[in-house]
């Protein structure tokens, strides 16, 4: 009897059962582990890199944007680092980018996982690389921490930015408490700032009261239903309004009556 | 000497090509860049690991011209000229799991030890596997637990806690399974085995000359491939079969060595 048909059929569909169950549990475990190293959202990416979901999909972990970094700015993560494995990285304190004019970094890229027309101007049709469009993060001063906020003369942050005057600006304005003296308060420019970290790194607080966080976490997003009313532009946006949504389409109990004869109706008072 | 000739040549080629690739990182040399998933050889020609660009591609990522055409040379390589040659004569692992697979016979663990099954077709289900995962996490999936892209990417840019996928490994294949982890995990051999099915390069087998001493199967981590042993005149032709030239290495009745695969169709058995 042991080699009867049936015998088979049931060795058979155990066998595919065993081999399926063993490929689930195999897949759930490894889908864990892969979840969590590729969660980290606190992590700055070289020029020219795209989204971050789209990076660590198109990175190929080779490692020649770390070798055509002429700063040892870019580091490949290593196991133990706690970030997506074998991706490029840097840390701006340690050390920041030095924005390259000619980006070593981006052409060398085999995959596109740093993306050349992002880092690039236009001249004439020209593309020529252009540091400067970098949007590797943002930097972001903590008030609290900022010495010059405290009426400490310190423009480190202003000074070291390698687009200054127009990414970090210095705001003047009089010191009450002495009478006598100016705050120089930093204040950072979102569309100019590339993320660099050249201020982290010249930071003179014990931790750096001016950091570079990613993008997508430093900045906020106000919504499309906000008008400027004092952009002329922006308020043409309403006239495009108008003609989506018409004017009292929606009906409720007080809008079925004007709205003087609502007012004036006193029938529940 | 002459019975570890093609032994040091693998050796030789396996760490010179690891220092080419240390030297670029660490002294800006041009020859050989990046790592072994993705290099530019001579500052010209990319590189990429076939495998690796699969998993990407399925990931649904815009694929750069220079990963194509870099995993498109890889794989006209080894497809036409090195088969599985990758694995033994690149990997940086494969001189860990052949420490290992030595001392496992020094110590003869094999023959003291109660062998416990697993299939060899065991890496085309990781194979498999990795490509779905890696669509449905959109990230490279083995390529974030690769021990071997881990080992190389180590040496090159520093190892940090990678020591110890690589110190499991050798562990594994040490006590718990002979040639465990190339011959029966790394789907990385599998995609080269299948790339290589067809390659040209191919150890033939002389039966008239073999005295059945059976060496070459005791040292060949791939042991199937060896199935014509003392039986009949016939290339390997498994797709499995490293190149590493071992077999042909300790054959004292040279019955084995590197042959061109015959485009004619070859006798098979003799019976």
């Amino acid at each position: 009897m042991k080699n009867s048909p049936s015998n088979d059929r049931r060795r058979f569909l155990l066998s595919i059962a065993r081999g399926i169950g063993l490929s689930a549990m195999g897949a759930l475990v490894w889908s864990a582990y892969v979840g969590e190293v590729k969660a980290a959202p606190l992590i700055l990416r070289p020029p020219g890199a795209l989204k971050e979901e789209e990076f660590i999909k198109n990175c190929i972990k080779c490692g020649l944007c770390v070798e055509a970094c002429p700063y040892d700015t870019l580091k490949l993560a290593k196991p133990g680092d706690n970030l997506p494995m074998g991706t490029p990285y840097f840390t701006p304190r340690t050390t920041p980018c030095y924005m390259c004019s000619d980006v070593p970094c981006v052409p060398v890229c085999p995959s596109g996982a740093l993306n050349e027309p992002s880092v690039s101007s236009y001249v004439n049709a020209h593309a020529k690389l252009d540091i400067n469009k970098a949007r590797m993060g943002l930097a972001v001063i903590d008030k609290e921490s900022c010495i010059a906020t405290w009426g400490i003369q310190c423009d480190a942050c202003y000074r070291a930015c390698p687009l200054m005057g127009q990414a970090i600006t210095i705001e003047y304005s009089k010191n009450e408490r002495t009478g006598k003296h100016a705050f120089l308060v930093p204040i950072v420019h979102t569309d100019v700032c590339t993320g660099c970290g050249m201020c982290e790194h010249a930071c003179v607080t014990q931790k750096a009261a001016i950091y570079v966080l990613p993008r997508a976490l430093a900045m906020g997003e106000a919504g499309n239903h906000y008008i400027k009313g004092w952009d002329p532009k922006d308020e043409q946006r309403l006239e495009s309004v108008k003609k989506e949504v018409p004017h009292e389409s929606t009906k409720t109990k007080l809008s079925e009556k004007s709205a003087l004869d609502s007012l004036n109706d006193e029938s529940g008072l | 000497m002459k019975h570890y000739k093609y032994l040091l040549m693998r050796r030789f080629t396996q760490i010179a090509i690891l220092v080419l690739y240390i030297g670029a990182n660490a002294w800006g040399w041009k020859i050989l860049r990046g790592d072994l998933s993705a290099s530019l050889l001579m500052g010209k020609v990319p590189l990429a690991d076939p495998y690796a660009v699969l998993q990407i591609a399925v990931t649904g990522a815009t694929l750069g011209i220079d990963i194509i055409a870099g995993a498109l040379i890889v794989t006209l390589f080894y497809g036409i000229i090195g088969g599985r040659a990758f694995c033994s004569w690149v990997c940086p692992i494969n001189m860990i799991t052949d420490t290992a697979a030595w001392l496992r016979r020094k110590m003869k663990f094999s023959e003291i030890q109660k062998r416990f099954y697993m299939s060899r077709s065991l890496r085309y289900w990781i194979l498999g596997l990795s490509l779905v995962l890696s669509a449905v996490m959109g990230v490279a999936a083995f390529e974030l637990i690769s021990p071997v892209s881990m080992a190389h990417r180590g040496a090159v840019f520093g190892m940090g806690m990678g020591g110890g996928a690589l110190a499991v490994i050798f562990l594994f294949d040490l006590l718990v399974h002979e040639n465990g982890w190339c011959g029966y995990i790394c789907p990385l051999g599998a995609s080269y085995a299948l790339i290589g099915k067809f390659s040209l390069i191919r150890v033939h087998h002389d039966a008239n000359k073999c005295t059945d001493c059976r060496d070459c199967i005791t040292v060949c981590p791939e042991k199937e491939v060896l199935h014509m042993i003392n039986r009949s005149s016939e290339s390997v032709l498994m797709g499995e079969c490293t190149n590493c030239g071992r077999c042909v290495d300790v054959c004292k009745e040279d019955a084995l060595g590197f042959s061109i695969r015959s485009q004619l169709k070859q006798p098979k058995d003799e019976e």
